[in-house]
């Protein structure tokens, strides 16, 4: 009896994953618990692992296809078995998501793969670019880009007449400018187009869902951070952990939020929802965009459990090796643009959260104490909240909150 | 200049050489009584007498030693192997003495020694008969290899060869010694070791070809004038040392390049080129160099598999296009 492997929920978020790799062929055996593919979720490559044993009879997606939840990626089963009804089933929309790409076209895309590797003459040069890879790269002979450089031509304007559009001589020789430029200062320059990442997606659709389902508010205070300032100062020379300002502002959200329940909390239409656990949220910049791991039970942490946390998630974040769970279930989320300079900016929520803190940078700036004009250290936060949930008033309390704390850092301590 | 076979060009070579050195002698199976197995040596016996001109047993490790070791005491001895598929018995002496004998001694001996004979296939041979030793014998330091394709590069780099100081080896093929061409008859006509000629000059596709290769790039080159491209074709003569320096001069006006040989993919002459040529003419190629070699395989005994097996001038004209993207 064949078996289908569907794509499987990685993440409780994705809707679709793309095939990274594929780690077996039709006609390799499978044990119950091998990994066949990575594929790659809105949040993390993930390996996709098979619960039956049997010969991989065929594979319905290729590597690059993103395939929708539940259908069907593989299908598993004994050798000779006939499957002509799941592939069925694959075609009529059960399959792969690229609607072209049904059973019977991978299998003659298959085959006339196999035609064009066939040479028996000139087979160990032949590379197995089918060209439609687009990795955004400009394909052309050594040759063809000393030329184009001497000749002040940019190879993203000509168009390669070579296999796989490799430009070569002929298409420098023979290239004209679209329009001869008036002046030559100005080049023309094509533009160029990159798939969405699944990360990419779902940060669109998120943040758009926030950004326009729940009505965004925004109050700034302008922090005094001298006191923080000279706190770190003394607590780095203690710590085996090193401290830095944001570990400082997430542990005063923490013990804020623990004060003002109504700003940990998540909108869900009837009901609102009180959250008990404070687990906070720590934006974190990577090259695909961003995502948002998790500090579990932050309240109840010390500094340097938290500095060590957020730490280690930021680096895994980096390199793309968190799990789907460690992304998941907060309760409040702090962006810090503080180390670009940033003085102030609004962040949109992060549903479900209620509100979302945006720190900007400590500044220094002339205040004024005691009638006197003297340095001092200032940080401006902005607290964007969900109107549905959460009022102007209260906002402003959670922030007086977290301002008496930087600015008495020692009452964290108690 | 006088029109001779390449067999009658081989043996002026040497012949003209032993008038002018006493020291230099001719030893192999069949070269003295028999006048050679393919005639090279014709005539010969009756000129310089038995001592100079000496009849083997078959035992090439034998004879190669004797060889060396004459060379290594001061004579100036040409090694006729029946082929070089018999050579292989007598690699020992070629790979381990004869092309190191210099360097361990500091110098101080040398081994003026010329191997010469027949390489590489000659119809239907089957697969220990067929095979090609000139990339095999070029891997090795202290070794000189030259593998010709006509007549009056026969002599000139023989009559080099013999005055040679090193170990050369010397290799023709059973299926070109009628070949006839033009050949100078100065008794001090010779062509330097380690000089490629342009033999045919084009301006669309450099093609390397050497030894009975060269013939078959003619083919495809004087085929492919028909349809108006023009290939240039470079016989690189000796394999080592090997002259990159004409063969990417003529890639720098062509930009484009195909190399054929006879002998296996890996690791052979044509990789060795094409590694070469990348590194020397990178920014002036406009395509992947393309070889056409035998393929990784022994020779088959069948004639229609063997006529597959051998590079053809068709498969040199699919090569050809491929670099010029006409196909």
């Amino acid at each position: 009896m064949a078996i289908k492997v569907e794509m499987p929920k990685l993440s409780d978020t994705m809707e679709e994953g793309v095939i990274a790799k594929w780690n077996v062929e039709e006609g390799d055996d499978v044990e119950s618990g091998d990994i066949i593919a990575e594929v790659e979720t809105d949040k993390a490559t993930m390996e996709v692992e098979v619960f039956d044993a049997g010969t991989i009879l065929k594979i319905l997606a290729d590597e690059g296809d993103a395939v929708p939840l539940g259908n069907i990626m593989a299908i598993i089963g004994e050798e000779d078995e006939d499957i002509s009804d799941l592939l069925e089933e694959a075609e009529s929309g059960g399959g792969s998501a690229d609607e072209s790409s049904t059973a019977d076209d991978v299998e003659t895309k298959a085959d006339e793969k196999d035609d064009e590797e066939y040479d028996p003459v000139f087979n160990e040069l032949d590379n197995n670019d089918n060209g439609q890879a687009d990795d955004g790269r400009i394909k052309a002979s050594p040759l063809a880009r000393k030329m184009a450089e001497e000749q002040g031509i940019s190879l993203s304007n000509v168009k390669g007449s070579g296999p796989h559009g490799r430009i070569i001589k002929r298409d420098i020789e023979s290239y004209e400018p679209s329009r001869a430029p008036a002046a030559a200062a100005t080049v023309s320059r094509e533009d160029t187009e990159h798939r969405v990442s699944q990360m990419r997606k779902t940060i669109a659709r998120r943040l758009s869902e926030s950004k326009f389902s729940s009505p965004h508010f925004y109050e700034t205070i302008d922090i005094d951070m001298q006191p923080v300032w000279d706190a770190r100062k003394q607590i780095n020379e203690v710590s085996d952990t090193k401290i830095s300002f944001n570990d400082i502002v997430v542990k005063a959200c923490a013990t804020a939020l623990r004060q003002h329940p109504d700003i940990n909390s998540s909108w869900q239409e009837d009901r609102i929802i009180e959250h008990g656990n404070v687990n906070i949220a720590v934006a974190v910049g990577i090259d695909e965009g961003l995502v948002t791991p998790v500090i579990d039970n932050t309240d109840q942490k010390g500094l340097q459990q938290i500095a060590a946390e957020g730490r280690d998630l930021i680096e895994r974040a980096k390199d793309r090796s968190l799990q789907p769970e460690e992304m998941e279930g907060s309760t409040f989320t702090v962006s810090n643009l503080g180390m670009f300079g940033i003085e102030e900016f609004t962040a949109i929520i992060n549903p479900p959260n209620a509100c979302i803190l945006a720190v900007g940078a400590i500044r220094e700036v002339p205040v004024v104490e005691d009638g006197e004009v003297v340095p001092g250290k200032r940080m401006k936060v902005t607290l964007s909240s969900d109107h549905r949930i959460v009022d102007g008033v209260s906002a402003a309390k959670f922030l007086n909150t977290l301002k008496g704390m930087l600015e008495n850092p020692l009452g964290m301590v108690l | 200049m006088a029109e001779l076979q390449f067999r009658e060009a081989i043996r002026a070579a040497i012949d003209e050489e032993m008038a002018q050195d006493e020291d230099i002698f001719v030893m192999g199976e069949e070269v003295a009584e028999y006048d050679g197995a393919y005639k090279v040596t014709e005539g010969l016996l009756d000129k310089y007498g038995s001592k100079r001109m000496i009849d083997t047993p078959i035992s090439e490790l034998g004879f190669a030693g004797i060889g060396v070791g004459a060379a290594m005491n001061g004579l100036r001895p040409i090694v006729e192997f029946m082929t070089f598929n018999f050579a292989v018995l007598a690699a020992d002496q070629i790979i381990n003495h004869a092309s190191k004998a210099k360097y361990m001694t500091g110098g101080q001996v040398n081994v003026p020694i010329v191997f010469r004979g027949p390489n590489a296939s000659a119809g239907q041979l089957s697969a220990t008969h067929s095979v090609s030793y000139d990339a095999m014998y070029a891997h090795f330091p202290g070794l000189k290899v030259i593998y010709t394709s006509e007549p009056a590069d026969a002599k000139g780099l023989l009559k080099s060869a013999i005055r040679d100081d090193n170990p050369v080896l010397f290799m023709e093929s059973e299926q070109m010694y009628g070949l006839k061409g033009e050949v100078p008859e100065e008794d001090d006509f010779t062509i330097p070791i380690g000089k490629a000629k342009v033999k045919r000059e084009g301006s669309d596709v450099t093609v390397v070809a050497h030894g009975k290769m060269y013939h078959v790039a003619k083919q495809a080159a004087q085929q492919l004038d028909k349809e108006g491209v023009d290939v240039e074709i470079i016989d690189p003569r000796t394999v080592k040392p090997l002259d990159i320096e004409t063969i990417v001069k003529s890639i720098q006006k062509t930009n484009r390049c195909v190399i054929v040989d006879e002998a296996h993919p890996f690791g052979g002459l044509a990789a060795e080129v094409g590694y070469l040529i990348q590194r020397e003419a990178f920014d002036y190629l406009d395509a992947p160099v393309q070889r056409v070699t035998l393929p990784d395989t022994n020779a088959p005994f069948a004639k229609n598999l063997f006529d597959e097996w051998l590079p053809s001038p068709d498969q040199v004209i699919d090569a050809i296009n491929t670099v010029t993207y006409r196909k």
